[in-house]
């Protein structure tokens, strides 16, 4: 009876698997890619361990896969993140059919500045004449 | 039943990695190679929780937990290393 469970959660984990392989091959930029492979990846890796836990059914092997599954769900967001961030900040094309780039103008390339856009208002109301959000 | 999903896990994930090795070569940008060795270690990562279960060795499950670990270390090293004045394109 486990032994149907662990093939259905080892498939469900392969496929997930191939899934973020077949959209880092087929989608158009870094962005989409990133979110492809690192949310189904990291799925696929966490449904293969449920599966090797189920599988032994020891407390020191699902102890180690629990600790497993806690480190991936911590750290895929942060890698996918990170390397989002500095993709973008390298200056990778974005896709034709981006409609909506909102940290176009709002970041500062030079000194890696993002700015919220309540900065000018705050400037604005206690300094009169002051336009422009860049002294903060 | 579970050695014929073990098998098609093996050619499934082998498919996985056939996949992200295209794009490791292809891949116009550095971060998108950076993506693709992530995607490559986390189905290492499958490979080995499979060959887990296949030998009935639980002791794979360390080899599982540091190629995660070195490889969320790569992934960050990458990224500063871009970040900071590395290769602008390519």
């Amino acid at each position: 009876m486990s032994e149907i469970f662990v093939s259905i959660l080892l498939l469900a984990g392969a496929s997930f698997m191939v899934l973020a392989a077949i959209g880092i091959v087929r989608l158009p930029d870094l962005p989409t890619r990133m979110h492809a492979s690192t949310k189904a990846g990291a799925l696929g890796a966490m449904l293969i361990m449920a599966a090797v836990a189920l599988h032994f059914a020891d407390s020191a092997v699902v102890a180690r896969a629990v600790a497993f599954i806690v480190f991936i769900l911590l750290t895929a967001p942060i890698a996918a993140h990170v390397i989002g961030r500095a993709g973008y900040f390298t200056g990778i094309v974005l896709w034709g059919g981006t409609t909506k780039d909102e940290l176009r103008e709002r970041y500062d390339p030079d000194n890696h500045k993002l700015y919220s856009g309540l900065e000018e208002r705050a400037a604005r109301s206690t300094v009169p004449g002051v336009h422009d959000g860049s002294n903060q | 039943m579970l050695d014929v999903a073990i098998n098609a896990v093996y050619f499934m994930l082998s498919l996985a990695l056939l996949f992200a090795f295209i794009r490791l070569t292809r891949g116009p940008s550095l971060a998108d190679r950076v993506v693709a060795l992530e995607l490559i270690a986390s189905v290492v990562v499958g490979y080995v929780g499979v060959h887990a279960i296949d030998t009935g060795v639980s002791s794979f499950l360390d080899v599982a937990i540091v190629i995660a670990l070195t490889a969320f270390l790569a992934a960050i090293g990458f990224a500063r290393f871009l970040e900071r004045g590395g290769l602008k394109n390519e």
